[in-house]
């Protein structure tokens, strides 16, 4: 049993035990998710924690949860997480107001393997709230923008109002020289944008497919018709990475919640190439 | 506009990708070039199907006018795609309305005129039956896909 344990995250001294942070902001993003920024100013150093990976946020008497972390890598005195009012704890979150308290530690698992992209083009493919754990990347991408050919971002939700970060995606647009496509499932005659599915989106960008590197996330049947897109269009599979969700309760590979096959995907994910977890996602018990 | 850029322009459509000359020679008879204002109406539920549109530049929305909810937007056609194939298909009308998002260009391809040269040619028409089958396999994916409403759940073992 070597290896079982995560190693501890920088700054705190037991992985089990979280660590009072003060709400500073709550944004509403659409009907049932929101953004909470946490002040890290009292954390035992400066927090940091690369594209990808998530914390534990506890709602005291509660319980807790599995958030991934949306913010800028580089911004470590703020820290935000997206989250989808779908559970008891998250409802409870969604219920605290700026100022309130809450338990956080982390961070934890695997990140987006940003190093792999260097000097190729980048496509981040996302779906719902899978856009906040790629909003790092983003942000991180845009930092070095030199290091990057294109950086395409395809994004599809449910309707126009269910859409995340709306006047970012047009920064990123605008600004940063990314490529972005956003589609929705429906949209009222006010929607001047796409569509349809965000598989259907790759017809509209020219995929250098062997110089292209891809980091999905978003609902696992999006991530699976997005990765047989993907391979239709050429791209190799080493080439592609998926950030995989389950229910985690340790966080640090104890208890087995998260297990999704071989795998705890706490300690060895969320971030997956896509050979390591390709057999697993055709799996029905899985 | 000549014989010539039309050729062109139908033979750069990625939906007449590899279109054999003698079938492109064929097709050409149907085709003009059409452009839609922003706003403008190109189909209308209901009415005689008689027109296949290959995109150029723009998009265009398909429709559903749904009784006290008004129009709404299922799915939208972009360039280097295609709209209707209603022309194909007895009793030849529209399902949909489709509507120019923004300014949109076209070549449309009179239904008639193809069904004529499919039934005349069975090569021309097998070829074009067989791009059509891998439009409608891809639209009847996605529609079951945007069914699913897979951004509206999360699956039971990521409630938290």
């Amino acid at each position: 049993m070597n290896n079982v344990v995560a190693p501890v995250p920088h700054g705190v001294t037991d992985p089990m035990v979280s660590h009072p942070v003060l709400i500073r902001r709550i944004i509403w993003e659409n009907d049932d998710t929101f953004t909470l920024t946490l002040d890290m100013g009292d954390w035992a150093g400066p927090f940091r924690f690369k594209p990808g990976q998530f914390n534990m946020v506890y709602v005291f008497g509660v319980g807790e949860a599995a958030i991934s972390i949306s913010s800028d890598p580089h911004k470590t005195n703020l820290l935000d997480h997206t989250i989808h009012r779908v559970g008891t704890v998250t409802t409870a979150l969604a219920q605290k107001k700026r100022g309130d308290v809450i338990g956080l530690r982390g961070p934890y698992g695997s990140s987006w393997p940003i190093d792999a992209a260097t000097g190729k083009d980048v496509c981040i493919v996302s779906g719902g709230i899978g856009l906040a754990p790629l909003r790092p990347v983003v942000y991180s991408l845009a930092r070095q923008r030199d290091l990057y050919k294109r950086i395409i971002v395809l994004y599809g939700g449910r309707s126009p109002l269910d859409l995340l970060y709306r006047v970012e995606l047009e920064k990123w647009a605008n600004e940063n020289g990314i490529e972005t496509l956003v589609t929705v499932d429906r949209g009222d005659t006010s929607w001047k944008g796409h569509i349809g599915v965000v598989t259907g989106l790759f017809n509209y960008i020219k995929l250098d497919a062997r110089e292209t590197v891809v980091f999905v996330c978003g609902p696992e049947i999006m991530m699976r018709y997005t990765v047989d897109e993907l391979g239709r269009r050429g791209v190799p599979p080493d080439q592609v990475f998926l950030s995989m969700e389950r229910n985690m309760k340790c966080a640090v590979g104890f208890c087995g919640h998260c297990q999704f096959g071989p795998t705890f995907i706490c300690k060895e994910g969320p971030v997956y190439p896509l050979p390591k977890i390709r057999p697993l996602m055709e799996r029905k018990e899985l | 506009m000549h014989t010539e850029d039309l050729t062109t322009i139908l033979q750069q459509h990625p939906f007449l990708a590899g279109f054999i000359d003698e079938h492109m020679k064929t097709l050409i008879g149907c085709a003009s070039n059409v452009r839609f204002a922003e706003g403008s109406t190109i189909i209308r539920e209901g009415e005689i199907a008689n027109t296949f549109f290959l995109i150029r530049s723009g998009r265009v929305a398909l429709e559903i006018d749904v009784p006290g909810r008004g129009a709404i937007r299922v799915q939208t056609a972009g360039p280097g795609e295609v709209l209707g194939w209603s022309w194909l298909i007895s009793p030849y009308r529209w399902h949909f309305t489709a509507v120019a998002v923004v300014e949109t260009r076209a070549i449309a391809l009179d239904g008639e005129c193809l069904r004529n040269k499919c039934e005349s040619d069975a090569g021309f028409g097998y070829d074009l039956l067989l791009r059509l089958a891998e439009v409608m396999e891809s639209r009847l994916e996605a529609t079951r896909l945007q069914l699913l409403d897979m951004y509206g759940l999360s699956a039971p073992e990521v409630r938290a």
